[in-house]
């Protein structure tokens, strides 16, 4: 057998593809990573095609120990990394021996990092994708959405790479810095009024700490939802306003469908960032044309494919 | 009075209707799948509810723009088609009718337990939406009679099986989950299973009917608690 023993699992590490498409129509959550940006990073590095099965790690504290030669990738969260105690850097790939140990301390900036192995965590996929939802109580190594335990083994076939490759600084995100998210203007924004739109801008939010995986709940100068009828399918980076006004952005575990006023969708990309974002951060919104969003993001495909 | 909207850079909304009528929800089912059948190149999930359907497109492919072009001729199609060809799957649903709120919610509607059973197995509901987790049916239309406010505090844990009403509406728990519905009793059907083939029996603009059914039967057909 080749893979990974887990001797620590962290608080919430998850195994993650490229997310459950194809069964919202029956209330499932697509899932996926929580950051798609260093997600795909991750298995850039290693060759691996977008959406190859990797590790999702919430706020570190993780130890594994190899049972194979191969090639790994860490990006996201700035937390400290080495193996067999010997540092090694974020966002970038390196070697592994068999019998080495890899270990990530608890996260300092940022609050998720992934972790990608040259080709691919190998497990069986739930509704054709391995991506772990906990409360739809799909995916992961047990296909029931269960979280990475101490004792689990994390299969992948033997692998070498030809020699290291890193991300270019450029593309590497602070996470301390205070984001400005790019929002598409929609939904039942016109029902809002011009001038809570105005203030909406204008506003610095806070991260709150009861954000999750499925959503960001921003805190600040509450909004006056308008009333809304029926509810309706939802979209990643949704703009939710409840009924006490304070904002919700519906990302990777997002519901299906949703009934409170929308205020617009954040860029996807800004989605990924605002993941990163810990309790108390603040950050603002900026408006951004859908077509303009589009391009952008049409370019981070192309990037990896 | 179709009217499309982007939902953010990949997904398109559809808005058919400004209210649902008794017959919508089958309607928007039919559409849903002639839109699979003439789109599903393109999208990865079409996702019906009351009113509207949800395209959500692979980016990569097409555009809203794009999308709403290739959609016209179908949504037209749509509206020329007759009503009649929409009658949407019936399914028989067991339940035993023991749940705990059941005195509870005859005693708030003025009736007694075996009217509220009545009533409630009388009707025939149609599904109008499936969402909040995987399986979960919104039927309609709820007898009047038995109409109640949610909860004021949801319970952290109602059964997988469970029967439940709110408003206008009643649903099954397809998985134990929290809830904020009046539960009046318990179905040995499982209304979600990954491993099945569809992983959930019933589709928006089915029919559903519950056929009560007593504990001996309820646990003879696999029902647990």
């Amino acid at each position: 057998m080749s893979g990974w023993r887990v001797l620590r699992a962290g608080p919430l590490s998850l195994l993650q593809d490229a997310g459950r498409l194809g069964w919202q129509h029956l209330g499932v959550s697509p899932a996926g990573p929580a950051d798609g940006h260093a997600a795909a990073w991750a298995n850039h590095l290693l060759g691996n095609r977008a959406g190859t099965p990797l590790l999702e790690i919430a706020l570190g504290d993780v130890l594994l120990e190899a049972h194979c030669a191969t090639w790994v990738a860490l990006c996201g969260a700035d937390a400290p990394l080495s193996l067999d105690g010997q540092p090694r850097a974020l966002w970038s790939r390196f070697a592994v021996a068999a019998g080495q140990r890899l270990q990530i301390g608890f996260a300092r900036r940022g609050q998720r990092l992934y972790l990608a192995v040259a080709g691919g965590f190998e497990l069986d996929a739930v509704l054709g994708s391995v991506a772990t939802q906990r409360r739809d109580g799909l995916g992961g190594l047990d296909g029931r959405g269960s979280a990475l335990a101490v004792g689990d083994w994390l299969a992948c076939a033997p692998s070498s790479l030809p020699g290291p490759a890193a991300t270019p600084a450029r593309f590497i995100p602070d996470y301390a810095q205070s984001p400005v998210l790019r929002m598409m203007v929609g939904g039942d924004a016109q029902a809002f009024g011009r001038e809570q739109l105005a203030g909406f801008f204008q506003q610095t939010w806070r991260v709150t700490a009861q954000s999750d995986r499925m959503g960001a709940r921003l805190a600040g100068e509450p909004l006056r939802a308008p009333a809304r009828p029926w509810s309706e399918g939802v979209a990643f980076g949704a703009l939710q306003v409840p009924p006490d006004g304070q904002p919700i952005v519906l990302l990777a575990d997002r519901q299906t469908m949703g009934g409170y006023p929308l205020l617009g969708w954040v860029h996807p990309r800004d989605c990924w960032r605002l993941a990163q974002s810990t309790a108390h951060q603040t950050l603002r919104f900026t408006p951004i044309s859908v077509e303009s969003a589009q391009a952008d993001l049409r370019a981070f495909y192309r990037f990896f494919g | 009075m179709i009217q499309f909207e982007p939902a953010g850079a990949e997904a398109l909304l559809v808005r058919l209707a400004e209210a649902p009528d008794a017959a919508l929800p089958a309607r928007i089912a039919v559409l849903a799948e002639r839109v699979r059948a003439e789109l599903g190149d393109v999208l990865t999930d079409v996702v019906p509810a009351w009113t509207s359907l949800l395209l959500h497109y692979d980016l990569r492919r097409i555009d809203h723009r794009q999308l709403a072009e290739r959609l016209a001729p179908v949504l037209e199609a749509w509206q020329r088609g007759p009503d009649t060809q929409t009658a949407g799957r019936l399914h028989l649903i067991p339940v035993w009718y023991a749940g705990e709120d059941l005195p509870w919610v005859a005693q708030q509607c003025g009736l007694s337990v075996n009217t509220v059973i009545d009533l409630h197995c009388a009707a025939e509901y149609r599904v109008g939406a499936i969402g909040f987790a995987p399986g979960f049916a919104y039927l309609t239309e709820l007898d009047a009679r038995l109409a109640l406010p949610r909860r004021a505090t949801p319970r952290t844990r109602v059964p997988a099986g469970s029967l439940a009403i709110a408003e206008r509406q009643t649903a099954i728990y397809p998985q134990t989950s929290p809830g904020g519905w009046h539960l009046l009793g318990r179905s040995p059907w499982r209304l979600f299973d990954a491993a099945r083939q569809p992983p959930c029996p019933l589709a928006v603009g089915d029919r559903v009917r519950f056929i009560p059914i007593d504990e001996a039967a309820y646990r003879a057909a696999g029902g647990e608690g």
